[in-house]
């Protein structure tokens, strides 16, 4: 007989198993697969209670963002992994969320992914600058479309390397 | 505090009979990449209209969810406005209808998001984000077509004197964002080079589910197939 262990992991975790909290940030988003949740900012909060029983808190991109199902539904598959079988996801859609909570290592991510990041949003009066190809690096760029191929992208393309690329646009 | 029912459908069903005309457009636009825009911004009304009919079915208490209003209410429950329910009979039409919707929905939800409704100024303080990007597409193309070729100005002149009267219920439970509301749009038809209408007949009814027959053959469409295979999940 082993004993159930004590603390914050249920007793169907086995010993050594890897923090809920690091299992969750890890989970890629659907849609940006070069970004986890975490650097995507759509992963608010992980908090396990004393029975187990793990509570995960994510925020949408968009309101009709279609990769929250998704999303739910790969957080409880990586949990389940890990031995967390007792999880609730909840969403919370206040503070809204905002491209500035892309985090630095996701901006240099999406770049190299050839998806250009967003401006800030926060901060001085925000002043219309060109986007960098993230390509070939030049700012001779034009915007084609508002709208791209998932709602938080928007088509640009380079005058430069004549490519056509994505931007997360800023929100 | 919590929004009552009526107040809750009236804005989800805006958002939601929206992104089913927007839909339409899908694979009919002029360019490829106006399908894409048109279907991005038919899925933000359309989760905007989730939030709120979810939120609307608990205040109610009856055991709704968002899908039981969105498929199962006939015509004489939607409390959307005449105005999204409107044919687009042509591209400027829709264009129209898009200007004068998203130009009163970012004052609208500019206004809600900090509502005393916690769930309601939440829902709000997304969608106005998302609405500023429809208000700047429309901008966009009423620009390009009031101020474009002979042909293409008569047709976006014809579709703003078209809509124009069913904009004034919009503003009929806020008054006092028409004086805004008009500012925006003013300047926009102005630079476009089109004539703002002169105010007159102001159709109404849709708030309180009198509406026109084309939301009934809107609703038939969207509705037959969770009315045909009830409870169908995929």
């Amino acid at each position: 007989m082993v004993s159930a262990p004590r603390g914050t992991e249920s007793p169907s975790v086995r010993a050594g198993a890897p923090a809920a909290r690091d299992v969750v940030a890890a989970v890629a988003d659907p849609e940006l697969v070069v970004l986890t949740i975490e650097e995507l900012g759509v992963l608010r909060s992980v908090e396990a209670d004393a029975g187990g029983r793990v509570t995960v808190t994510i925020t949408p991109t968009y309101s009709g963002c279609p990769a929250m199902d998704a999303i739910r539904s790969d957080i409880r598959t990586a949990l389940a992994a890990a031995g967390y079988r007792d999880v609730d996801v909840v969403t919370r859609l206040a503070p809204p969320w905002t491209t500035d909570l892309i985090s630095e290592s996701g901006r240099i991510k999406l770049a190299s992914a050839g998806i250009a990041p967003p401006a800030r949003v926060a901060g001085p009066v925000p002043v219309a600058l060109s986007v960098t190809c993230p390509r070939c690096g030049s700012l001779d760029t034009e915007r084609l479309s508002e709208f791209g191929s998932t709602a938080c992208k928007a088509l640009w393309r380079c005058r430069g390397c004549r490519e056509p690329f994505d931007q997360i646009k800023p929100l | 505090m919590t929004t009552g029912v009526d107040r809750l459908l009236a804005l989800g069903d805006d958002a939601l009979v929206t992104a089913q005309r927007l839909g339409h457009w899908c694979t009919r636009s002029p360019e490829m990449e106006e399908d894409v825009a048109l279907a991005n911004i038919a899925l933000d009304q359309l989760g905007v209209a989730r939030l709120l009919l979810s939120y609307a079915g608990e205040v109610e208490g009856a055991g709704r969810d968002e899908d039981a209003l969105a498929y199962l209410r006939s015509d004489r429950e939607f409390r959307n406005a005449l105005l999204v329910e409107l044919p687009d009979r042509d591209f400027a039409v829709m264009i129209a209808k898009l200007l004068f919707l998203s130009a009163y929905q970012r004052l609208l939800y500019r206004r809600l998001a900090g509502d005393q409704d916690e769930r309601l100024a939440a829902i709000a303080a997304k969608a106005v984000k998302e609405s500023a990007y429809h208000l700047d597409h429309a901008t966009l193309w009423t620009l390009r077509l009031g101020d474009g070729t002979d042909v293409s100005h008569a047709r976006m002149q014809a579709a703003v004197d078209e809509v124009w009267p069913y904009t004034h219920e919009l503003f009929e439970d806020e008054p006092d964002l028409r004086p805004q509301w008009l500012s925006a749009v003013e300047d926009v038809l102005a630079r476009a080079t089109l004539v703002r209408p002169a105010d007159g007949w102001a159709p109404a009814g849709g708030r309180a589910g009198r509406h026109t027959e084309q939301l009934s053959y809107l609703l038939a469409e969207m509705q037959v197939l969770h009315r045909a295979h009830p409870g169908a999940r995929w």
